[in-house]
């Protein structure tokens, strides 16, 4: 087996939610910590797509903004290509490594300078990283990106507001391909856009992946999208992953049972009629989060073992499940 | 259009609605019409800059200015409600049409406890006692499944998490048993563990209390669990409209079509999803003849010219010169 491209080891990201000091010593409120992320681990092969997928709150935007340095790690590492990020101190070094990953967002009208022409915006990176020395370079290379997208190289004349919003999507994705990156970190790239145009933004990511052999971490609520797009999946819960498993195996086989319970939420377009109960309750707060197993109070299999003791994640026929249930075998099988 | 002899609950005939501005007149709405039955959940599906939203507004009687129906009816139980005055439309709001926005948190007044909120809103459309109308707020919430409900009245919105806020907003449309409920994206700023629950509880109320639906969303999979009909919206008109197996499973109008193809599925194994080129043309580009043929790859030169009416196909209408005896002309 060859190296992973990325490899994250034990991440967590904490936040420091506590009330203001003079709160803190008058009313003799206590400190208070979001766990956000604790704890996660996963591996991304080159040339591979790894999804995060969860509930609002669930922590998977904040790996997404860790893996490419917007957020600094409370703990554990992140590697990519064996060196690992959070202990870099070299800064030249740093931005190397840093310029090989790129990142999409979610908001396609907020993510653009809206004063700025679209060929600056694409070509921001290009003249960062000082790639090419004449403008007619610089010039050319926008317009070849922006081909690359589907738009047209006459396209970079316009400001942002000219277009919509899968267009504009477009222009993300051109900006982000502009330093030559082998990895992207992509955060709920279509959420915002309608399904015809999602399907238009979902099909160039392929195509792209395909051309340059890019490696993408994929972060996105939405199973349907997720089964589509990855190789594997991740499922979180609370700041930390439930299950990991390979795309097929995770929808044909689901073990944890939020991953079945998530499946089972997706809407019926095939119209089975089939009979969905619901699972009842919502995620809870993170910043009180349950004892033992998060996912207990929701859980139709907790004992008391899940209500005390946190579950970790261990291999099971080739995927990663954090469920006591799972590793003692006490699960109703699916049906 | 409906076969059943039973008269519609809510009948919008022709409507147009158009937003004035300097450029001249923007029509969001374009003769669109539907029936509602009694105790039936229409959705009205379409994406962004469609007109389902504005079809809702209209029909509820709140479009936002300078927006205004231009031409057309819309009759409830019989009777003409486009054109009534300000006070009396705000009567039949909330009393025999009910509305479920898509955002709980701006829907409910954040200075007032939800029990405030309910109790106005009973007292407002029926005759009860303060003591009256708090019972049956708590019943209400006991219903949309809101626990320890007379503990709960007494907190305000933010106390409550989205899915229970949603479930507020829900008990709200429902204070005076209307007839008819606007739910416009109900369940769209929902996590998808609590989408399934809101939908499974409007099912249930609906069959309870034979309160009919009109469910304005862009999400094809919604619509497939709860709807009994559908119409597919684009570009202010209405592109297809039929029993909901049927436009789901196979879609007569190319649009149609192809926004199935586009909807990522689940266990499907595709390589690429079908996509349609281009998008939705703004409101003051709409092209002549069908406003769908500069994304068609199925028109001909009678496409581009004249604009096609819904014709029945099968159990569905469906507005395509596809389907009509003289074909698209190519």
């Amino acid at each position: 087996m060859t190296e992973p491209l990325v490899k994250a080891k034990g991440i967590a990201r904490y936040f420091d939610v506590s009330p203001p000091l003079l709160n803190r010593l008058i009313e003799g409120s206590k400190r208070q910590v979001v766990k956000a992320v604790d704890g996660v681990d996963f591996e991304i092969e080159r040339g591979q797509t790894l999804s995060l997928v969860g509930e609002s709150g669930c922590g998977k935007s904040t790996i997404a903004r860790l893996v490419v340095g917007l957020y600094e790690p409370t703990g554990g590492s992140i590697e990519f290509e064996g060196v690992d990020l959070t202990a870099l101190d070299n800064r030249k070094e740093e931005a190397k490594l840093r310029g090989r990953m790129q990142m999409i967002f979610q908001d396609p009208y907020a993510s653009l300078n809206p004063r700025w022409r679209v060929q600056d915006i694409v070509a921001e990176p290009i003249r960062h990283k000082k790639m090419f020395d004449t403008r007619a370079e610089v010039t050319s290379r926008v317009g070849e990106l922006l081909s690359q997208v589907g738009l047209s190289p006459a396209d970079g004349e316009k400001y942002p507001h000219e277009f919509s919003g899968g267009q504009r999507q477009r222009i993300s994705i051109a900006r982000a391909l502009a330093s030559n990156p082998e990895f992207l970190v992509c955060d709920e790239p279509t959420s915002a856009l309608d399904v015809s145009v999602q399907a238009q933004i979902l099909n160039l990511m392929k195509d792209l992946q395909r051309k340059f052999g890019l490696t993408y971490l994929f972060i996105s609520h939405d199973l349907a999208v997720v089964d589509h797009v990855s190789d594997r999946i991740g499922v979180m819960y609370l700041g930390r992953i439930c299950e990991l498993a390979d795309t097929r195996e995770l929808f044909s086989n689901p073990r944890h049972p939020y991953s079945r319970f998530l499946l089972d939420a997706i809407p019926d377009l095939d119209m089975t009629g089939k009979q969905r109960i619901p699972v009842a309750g919502e995620v809870p707060s993170p910043i009180n989060p349950p004892s033992g197993c998060t996912f207990h109070p929701r859980c139709p299999f907790a004992n008391d073992r899940c209500k005390s003791e946190q579950p970790e994640l261990r291999d099971v026929d080739g995927t990663q499940v954090a469920c006591h249930g799972v590793e003692e075998n006490r699960l109703e099988p699916t049906g | 259009m409906s076969t059943s002899k039973q008269q519609p609950l809510l009948e919008v005939r022709n409507l147009r609605v158009e937003f004035p501005t300097r450029r001249g007149s923007l029509i969001a709405v374009d003769g669109v019409s539907m029936e509602i039955a009694p105790g039936e959940v229409l959705g009205v599906v379409g994406e962004s800059g469609a007109g389902k939203s504005m079809t809702g507004n209209a029909v509820i009687g709140l479009l936002p200015s300078p927006g205004r129906v231009e031409s057309g009816e819309i009759l409830l139980e019989g009777e003409r409600i486009d054109n009534l005055p300000y006070e009396q439309m705000r009567k039949i709001r909330g009393k025999r049409i009910g509305a479920i926005f898509q955002d709980p948190l701006t829907s409910l007044n954040p200075l007032y406890t939800v029990g405030e909120q309910l109790v106005e809103t009973i007292q407002t459309h029926l005759d009860l006692s303060e003591k009256g109308a708090k019972d049956r707020a708590v019943d209400l919430l006991e219903e949309v499944g809101i626990p320890s409900a007379r503990e709960r009245i007494d907190h305000y919105p933010h106390q409550f998490s989205g899915g229970m806020r949603q479930r507020v907003v829900i008990a709200l449309a429902l204070c005076a048993e209307p007839r008819l409920i606007i739910a416009d994206e109900p369940t769209t700023a929902l996590d998808v563990s609590i989408q399934a629950q809101i939908i499974t509880l409007i099912k249930k109320l609906c069959r309870e209390h034979g309160t009919a639906v009109m469910l304005v969303t862009h999400d094809m999979g919604v619509i497939a669990e709860t709807a009994d009909r559908v119409a597919v919206m684009y570009a202010g008109r209405i592109a297809e409209i039929g029993p909901v197996a049927e436009v789901v499973k196979n879609a007569n109008h190319p649009y149609t079509h192809g926004l199935m193809g586009s909807i990522p599925k689940v266990g499907h194994e595709v390589e690429r999803l079908t996509q349609i080129d281009g998008s939705m043309p703004r409101l003051t580009e709409i092209p002549t003849g069908c406003a769908f043929n500069p994304r068609c790859t199925e028109k001909g030169p009678r496409c581009m010219v004249e604009r096609p009416i819904l014709e029945p196909v099968e159990n569905s209408f469906v507005a395509c010169w596809k389907f009509d005896p003289e074909g698209t002309g190519a």
